[in-house]
């Protein structure tokens, strides 16, 4: 089969390309031993399969980033048939600028001029027979959005997968030709292959190649004196860059038979920048965007029009779909979407238990493929539509280009905490979930920033925890007769915020030092976007979903639900007995452990509930008040529950006399601690190994030292200029080893 | 430095100049010839964010952004109105 791969530069339209050339076989992995996308996919010629292969964006060939990394392994090691380097024909002077690092390299390639549709409004004509000739590539115009030219990219790019192309340089047309010959002969000599990228390299310092042959690399810096000008000094690494440019403006009086106004575009663009990236309006307007996709997604009151048709609109009450419409308001797309799978789901339950019992199964297997299996996958499915159509809607944030207007316009309130601009999105999306959220985190920049985004998600709180919050506050209020439930809600999310900053400072000048990466970003123009491209990502999405959905989150799921309902000797129990099973006994045992966060030894016997909620929470939050129904109606006797949870809360704080302190300890820890099983399975897939580990710990010790100060401080008052004093002491010697820490990467690097 | 050379970031809005050197070491520097900031290139600023920071300029046919620190390794020589050496 012949191998493909397509290189081009960021916003280039390769991806469209790719979409366009495989349709959708495509496949999403990840490179080996980083989370960068993979893309393969298949073009069919009549009977014959073709392999592409889409590699990351780049704009260079240079050893500091994985995915430029990828890119070069890839042509040099895997050998392809074919490169296709696609180019922005508006912007081609940067785009030749790969282009001239590939050519190095003696692989076929197929050069793609794309956007030609985009070239004639912007009055750019080239002479295509003119690009070949100086490049010594075939050429072919295409318009990747449209689908026009890709069949005849294909033709050609088959065609020269059959030839010998000798590796060519433009640097040839600069000053540095002769000490590039002088190199690439001395490398033929001792018999190296593709002399002529390895002399570049060798010239530029690269540390591979300076360790194969130092005694010519010390002859290079002695030879290449004669080149260096005031600016390049001893840097032969800029030396080619600014060689590389050289040359293309040299061969772009050829290429380009009329050149367009540019400063008449960059004013077309900017009537559009003027409102989006507006001084004032810039981030309400933002804010307004955000809102509505929150509301399409997740609101149960769309369009607030739940006043206008009052209660008893299409409810469906005393059918089987009550409430898909919505209850007292009417339900966004998204919660629609929601109910119908919930409700689909307790159908298919029901039915199928029927069918069980009516067989005569024993009521251990019915609990269990009913219970175990599918109540954990309905609950992890229903959430797929709003995961999906968050991604939609960012997807088409992101693709128009106006995602990178956000990173310009908030970068600078980042910047101070070491992040960019883009990390914004992720926590945003966490208020609604942590799913997408963390997926998002694909888009930043380095490693550090991704990590500590990933890590800081869970904080936003998300839409799962909000019953836990509503039920516990309301039954605070009602039980204690103190304080006000959306109070109280509304603090908690700010403690969520806060922590989370307060995490990512501290993360920043400790274990993450050096996340401030440099940020040069390209600004790319508004542009429109391609529908089916758009569906061929969200189906991508919705594949590693379901995957894991049957994977990794389904044998969690059994395994509490299997540790839930078996004794230690392996009884089969009914819900109602939860307190005899192996979780309420482990619950019993770890109780202590909760003691300085207000819910530990200082309950009485029954204190053990709240650890074995925090357990169950971790097939999804909204089990956390579920589990105090089961439980209030195991150990109550004439326990009587409600929709919201707030009466099983109650009678559960009456059974076990915790405090007002200790319960919003309680809320804190469920939102600050390790997410729902589908969350850790997204960021698991985000994360290598290692950093994974650490971030469950990360997870773990943060909520449990954030709980305690909770409920010490609410407890004992008095507490809180202790934890001040503590936190002060060690913010201080953090920025203290920080100051050295930054005063030593000074040296190193003046 | 003479007087009509200033440091990118430094620039106000609709100035334009002609790169004169790039300093800096490593990925960052290189990350900027890269993108095309490379001698002699003519860059207008075209905007600062709300806050300042960071920048957005005009180069080689599109626009980059790039934060205060990063652009204040590129030295500039200023240009007029017309193009000329200031």
């Amino acid at each position: 089969m012949l191998n493909i791969g397509i290189v081009g530069n960021p916003n280039s339209g390769k991806t469209t390309l790719f979409n366009n050339i495989t349709g959708s076989t495509a496949h999403v992995g990840n490179w080996p031993g980083v989370t960068v996308d993979k893309k393969e996919g298949i073009y069919k010629r009549g009977k014959e399969k073709i392999l592409v292969t889409d590699l990351p964006g780049n704009y260079s060939l240079s050893p500091y980033t994985d995915e430029e990394v990828i890119t070069r392994n890839f042509i040099l090691h895997s050998k392809p048939d074919c490169i296709i380097n696609i180019v922005d024909v508006t912007n081609l002077e940067r785009n030749l600028y790969l282009t001239t690092q590939i050519m190095e390299l003696g692989v076929p390639m197929v050069l793609a001029v794309n956007m030609m549709d985009l070239a004639e409004r912007e009055n750019i004509k080239i002479s295509i027979p003119n690009l070949e000739k100086d490049l010594g590539i075939r050429a072919v115009e295409i318009c990747a959005l449209k689908g026009s030219g890709t069949k005849e990219l294909m033709e050609v790019a088959i065609e020269e997968a059959g030839k010998k192309r000798e590796p060519k340089s433009l640097l040839k047309l600069t000053k540095l030709k002769g000490l590039i010959d002088l190199v690439e002969s001395k490398l033929e000599e001792i018999g190296i292959s593709s002399p002529l990228f390895h002399a570049i390299k060798l010239i530029e310092g690269d540390e591979i190649e300076v360790n194969d042959h130092p005694k010519l690399y010390e002859e290079i810096q002695e030879k290449s004196k004669e080149y260096q000008s005031a600016t390049f000094k001893d840097d032969n690494e800029g030396m080619i860059a600014d060689a590389r440019y050289q040359a293309i403006e040299k061969i772009s009086k050829d290429i380009f038979i009329q050149k367009k106004e540019k400063l008449d575009i960059i004013k077309q663009s900017s009537k559009r920048d003027k409102i989006f990236t507006h001084p004032v309006f810039g981030i309400p307007i933002f804010l307004i965007i955000m809102f509505l996709v929150f509301h399409v997604t997740f609101s149960e009151n769309f369009l607030f029009l739940g006043g206008l048709f009052g209660d008893d609109f299409v409810t469906l009450s005393g059918t089987s779909f009550e409430g898909l419409f919505g209850e007292g308001g009417i339900n966004s797309p998204g919660a629609m979407l929601l109910t119908l799978i919930e409700t689909l789901g307790d159908l298919f339950m029901g039915w199928f238990a029927g069918v069980l019992e009516g067989a005569g199964a024993a009521s251990w297997l019915v609990g269990f493929l009913v219970d175990g299996v599918f109540a954990g996958l309905f609950a992890v499915l229903s959430f797929l539509p709003q995961i999906l159509i968050l991604y939609f809607f960012l997807s088409i944030l992101e693709d128009t280009g106006y995602m990178a207007r956000i990173v310009f316009l908030l970068d600078r309130l980042f910047k101070k905490m070491g992040l960019s601009g883009r990390a914004l999105i992720p926590m945003v999306m966490g208020f609604g979930c942590s799913i997408p959220a963390i997926m998002n985190t694909r888009t930043l920049n380095s490693r550090e920033e991704k990590l500590a985004t990933i890590r800081v998600i869970p904080f936003f709180s998300c839409g799962a925890k909000l019953p836990i919050l509503t039920a516990i506050a309301g039954a605070i209020v009602m039980h204690f007769g103190i304080g006000n439930a959306d109070l109280i809600t509304f603090g908690m999310y700010i403690l969520g915020i806060v922590t989370a900053f307060i995490a990512i400072v501290i993360m920043s000048k400790t274990t993450l030092k050096g996340m401030d990466s440099p940020f040069i970003m390209e600004l790319p123009p508004y542009r429109s976007i391609k529908f089916s491209s758009l569906m061929i990502h969200l189906w991508d999405k919705m594949k590693h979903f379901i995957q894991k959905a049957f994977t990794v989150i389904l044998a969690s799921t059994i395994v509490i639900w299997a540790i839930s309902h078996f004794s230690f000797g392996w009884r089969f129990l009914e819900d109602s007995q939860l307190n005899e099973s192996i979780l309420g006994k482990f619950g019993q045992l770890v109780q202590p452990l909760f003691t300085p966060l207000g819910f530990g030894s200082q309950l009485n016997q029954y204190g053990w509930v709240f650890a074995v909620a925090i357990v169950t929470g971790l097939i999804a939050k909204e089990n956390v008040v579920a589990t105090f129904g089961t439980l209030a109606a195991a150990i109550i006797a004439g326990f009587s529950g409600d929709e919201e949870g707030v009466s099983s809360v109650i009678q559960i704080i009456g059974a076990t006399g915790i405090t007002v302190p200790a319960l919003i300890s309680f809320i804190a820890f469920n939102m600050l601690t390790i997410p729902c099983f589908a969350a850790v399975a997204s960021a698991k897939g985000e994360l290598t190994r290692k950093d994974f580990n650490w971030t469950i710990l990360f997870w773990f010790v943060t909520s449990y030292l954030v709980s305690t100060i909770v409920y010490l401080v609410g407890t004992w008052w008095w507490a809180i200029f202790i934890v001040l004093a503590i936190l002060a002491s060690v913010i201080t010697i953090i920025e203290i080893n920080y100051r050295k820490y930054q005063k030593r990467k000074v040296e190193v690097t003046a | 430095m003479k007087k009509h050379n200033k440091k990118l970031s430094d620039f106000k809005i609709n100035e334009t100049g002609i790169v004169i050197a790039v300093l800096g070491k490593g990925q960052i520097r290189r990350r900027l010839l890269d993108m095309g900031i490379t001698n002699d290139v003519k860059i207008s600023l075209i905007k600062k964010s709300p806050f300042g920071d960071p920048l957005e300029v005009f180069l080689r046919g599109y626009v980059l952004t790039l934060r205060k620190s990063e652009a204040s390794l590129v030295e500039m020589k200023m240009l007029d109105e017309e193009g000329n050496d200031a």
